[in-house]
């Protein structure tokens, strides 16, 4: 089917485009971008007053298939995805089976081609069974599609283990997704250790939890000269320590989520599980420095790990309620209300965070509107206001820590290569 | 709202300190003190909550609690069960919502819960309409003791502005210490903890406390000693001290008091480990109040039990007088006073 979007403010961080202009879509492709196309297609969005940006790229994603399809599946999570304006995912290997074999990738490439609604890109396990005592056979996984290797939801604690996982990598032209968690600092702590674990009497996770190990991941790339992702920063000590292996110039990139520029463990305040993930909500300070990381570009790209839990996991005593909250369906529409509303960033800015900084780092085709490429749009309305809530969702789960919250910005249309992904009905009839 | 006159207790739940303001906890004490003359009485029992049933829900063992709460529903005329259960798997068979869920279906009017997690309490009272009263929850909150350790402070000392109390033992993971801090500091007491650094958790100054780990400094100008009880039986792998080291820097004994005020009032939650946390000569002694404690702990619970069967009545009076602004609407207060008072006046044989 052949698209037209019409009079849309087009933004393309990767070539800079600012402007208003209407793209057309033909073949699942970029056909053409320009003022007053007149060709015929047949749909035709409206897009004036509208923002149309190239379709996000969320680099931390847990779709949870295969093994835990009550919580996620590939089908349910890549909605979730195009209805938050997410038209790429990297999914992560936690799986069950974790994806630590080509005959595990491929099994989840299987499921990916017959059930997905959005592209989804695979990271592959660094140990097998993420167990953390063996490696996985990078070359082979590499060979079968895989973008990056991480045993992400936990980390590998063997130093000498993690050298070897980084030479491989190196050698195979992977690149490593550092989360950085030392087990022995975190234990059993549920949230950030600090006033708000005196007050409400849970456990602490302290920060060097996460940057001990973001110190040690850092060294140990930069001995073996490996691309290094780190996943998931949360406090203001590892952001000083990303700075500073930039500016030694050393090749790593960065990622927080939504929640963690946006809220504080003083969110904690009613023992809402929605607000326990790991790591977890830190200090205004902490946050603080987020955002001016994010302004600085020490931190390259905001991703949700989307960590879709069932009700029963969640609504339980606060220490046994599974870490992780979902974010695909709300990570563009809260960044735009916490921060494009209040001026703090702009949409080129943010399709910068959401698109092509993600794309770049995994080396993916992704993040650009151009002729030519593959058709993957989003339509956001920055006006519309818009409720989250539990029935609004199209993932499975709704452990979502913006329930209930007012957002400004709601993704209109997604186009995801060439097709019509998702549309917000009322305007797209 | 208009401080002069008496606030009116509109919460559905007593879940810990931390949310109340100081007329709401000064509230509580006024009430407690109309029955405490009541269980001084011959005859102990008021029909305030005949009617009404209330359920304990005990996850955790406790006999003092759970017995004060049943005497203070049974004052009071309600109908009271008690269900004690295990924790331990609390991820196999019903969900604690499921269990609260299920009490409420059988037309409880308050459930009073004990819970080995922080948090239990408030995630209750999210999910159940029946009022629910926190008998303590992890190493959160334990509201009614602090309210009867503060009722009794003020009852020996007549006031609670500017007197100083020093809590010694196991801050870290002490429901006890965390709910009177908070009630403490609320009324303009100044505190100070005292314990060994690895039982101090983080930050703990900045809930308006001082923090020492000096006995002798923090008995110095202390009106009242508060003891916890140290739990050495706890098996949670936190770092812990050795029991005779522990008495010999921190116990209460009869020689650090003489060092401290003459009049010093010594609390202990109880149950006390005698020649651990204190001295036998202490826990017996003139300065000690623990017995008074007991007491007034069940003049307290009939209060807060009382006060939250009253929430609904005291939103709904608020809510019509907001709504015919100048018409003649009972003082929010008066519903505490009149009818607490017709009910008091008449004892009931049952």
């Amino acid at each position: 089917m052949d698209i037209l979007i019409k009079n849309g403010h087009l933004i393309d961080p990767a070539a800079s485009v600012d402007a208003v202009a209407d793209i057309l879509v033909k073949d699942g492709v970029i056909a053409g971008i320009g003022t007053g196309i007149q060709e015929g297609a047949q749909k035709i969005i409206d897009a004036s007053g509208k923002v149309v940006l190239p379709g996000l790229v969320d680099m931390h994603v847990h779709l949870r298939e295969p093994g835990r399809e009550d919580k996620e599946t590939v089908a349910t999570g890549t909605k979730a995805a195009v209805k938050g304006g997410v038209t790429s995912v990297l999914a992560m290997p936690n799986t069950t089976p974790a994806i630590d074999s080509p005959e595990h990738l491929r099994m989840f490439q299987d499921i990916v081609r017959k059930t997905a609604s959005s592209h989804v890109f695979a990271a592959a396990a660094i140990t097998k069974g993420r167990a953390g005592a063996e490696l996985t056979d990078f070359a082979a996984l590499k060979a079968e599609g895989a973008l990056a290797v991480t045993d992400d939801g936990s980390s590998v604690d063997d130093d000498a283990l993690m050298e070897e996982a980084f030479r491989l990598a190196k050698k195979c032209g992977l690149l490593v997704i550092c989360h950085c968690e030392d087990k022995r600092l975190s234990q059993k702590g549920v949230i950030n250790l600090g006033l708000m674990s005196t007050e409400l009497g849970l456990r602490g996770i302290p920060k060097e939890a996460e940057y001990h190990r973001v110190e040690r991941d850092l060294n140990l790339a930069a001995k073996t000269g490996c691309l290094v992702h780190i996943a998931h920063v949360s406090c203001r000590e590892s952001v000083d320590l990303i700075a500073a292996a930039k500016k030694r110039g050393q090749p790593v990139t960065a990622e927080t989520a939504p929640h963690y520029l946006i809220f504080t463990d003083e969110a904690l305040e009613t023992y809402d599980p929605n607000f326990k993930m790991n790591p977890p909500l830190r200090a205004k300070a902490d946050r603080d420095a987020l955002r001016q990381a994010v302004k600085d570009g020490v931190i390259d790209t905001v991703a949700s790990d989307h960590a879709p839990h069932t009700e029963s996991e969640k609504d339980i005593e606060f220490d046994h309620a599974e870490f992780g909250v979902t974010g695909l369906e709300t990570e563009c529409a809260s960044l735009a209300s916490e921060f494009i509303a209040s001026d703090q960033m702009t949409w080129m800015e943010l399709a910068r965070l959401l698109s092509s900084a993600p794309a770049k780092i995994l080396g993916i085709d992704k993040g650009k509107l151009e002729a030519g490429r593959c058709a993957d749009i989003v339509v956001v309305d920055p006006g519309r206001e818009w409720v989250v809530t539990k029935a609004g969702f199209a993932s499975k789960s709704n452990n979502s820590p913006f329930l209930g919250r007012r957002l400004k910005g709601a993704v209109e249309c997604t186009i995801c290569a060439g097709k019509i992904a998702y549309t917000s009905k009322k305007n797209f009839s | 709202m208009n401080m002069s006159r008496n606030p009116s207790w509109e919460r559905k739940d007593l879940l810990g300190l931390k949310e109340l303001s100081a007329e709401e906890i000064s509230l509580v004490l006024s009430t407690a003190e109309s029955f405490k003359e009541v269980i001084g009485r011959p005859i102990k029992k008021v029909p305030a909550l005949r009617g009404k049933t209330i359920v304990n829900l005990f996850y955790e063992p406790s006999t003092r609690t759970r017995i004060s709460f049943e005497i203070a529903a049974k004052r009071l005329s309600a109908d009271v069960i008690n269900i004690a259960t295990e924790t331990s798997s609390v991820r196999k068979g019903e969900t604690l919502i499921d269990t609260g869920r299920n009490i409420e279906a059988l037309k409880v009017d308050m459930i009073v819960m004990r819970h080995s997690y922080s948090g239990a309490a408030v995630m209750l009272a999210r999910h159940v309409g029946a009022s629910v009263v926190n008998a303590g929850d992890g190493w959160h909150e334990h509201p009614t003791q602090a309210l009867l350790d503060i009722f009794t402070l003020k009852e020996k000392l007549g006031r609670m502005e500017g007197i100083h109390v020093a809590i010694v033992g196991d801050i870290a993971h002490s429901r006890v210490a965390r709910s009177d801090i908070w009630g403490l500091t609320k009324l303009g007491a100044r505190v100070t903890v005292c314990a060994p650094p690895m039982l101090i958790p983080p930050c703990i100054g900045e809930m308006g406390v001082s923090v020492t780990q000096d006995i002798q400094e923090a008995l110095a100008e202390a009106d009242a000693v508060n003891v916890l009880r140290m739990q050495f039986e706890r098996d949670s792998g936190d770092a812990f001290p050795q029991q005779l080291e522990y008495f010999k820097n921190f116990g209460i004994t009869e020689e650090r008091l003489k060092k401290a005020k003459k009049n010093i009032i010594v609390m202990h939650p109880g149950p006390i480990n005698r020649g651990i946390e204190m001295s036998s000569e202490v826990a017996d002694g003139a300065n000690s109040v623990i017995l008074e404690q007991v007491t007034n702990g069940i003049a307290v619970r009939m209060a807060v039990l009382f006060l939250v069967s009253q929430a609904a009545e005291n939103r709904k009076a608020r809510r019509t007088k907001s709504a015919k602004t100048e018409s003649q609407v009972l003082a929010p207060g008066s519903l505490i006073g009149a009818p607490a008072n017709s009910l008091l006046g008449k004892p009931v044989n049952t």
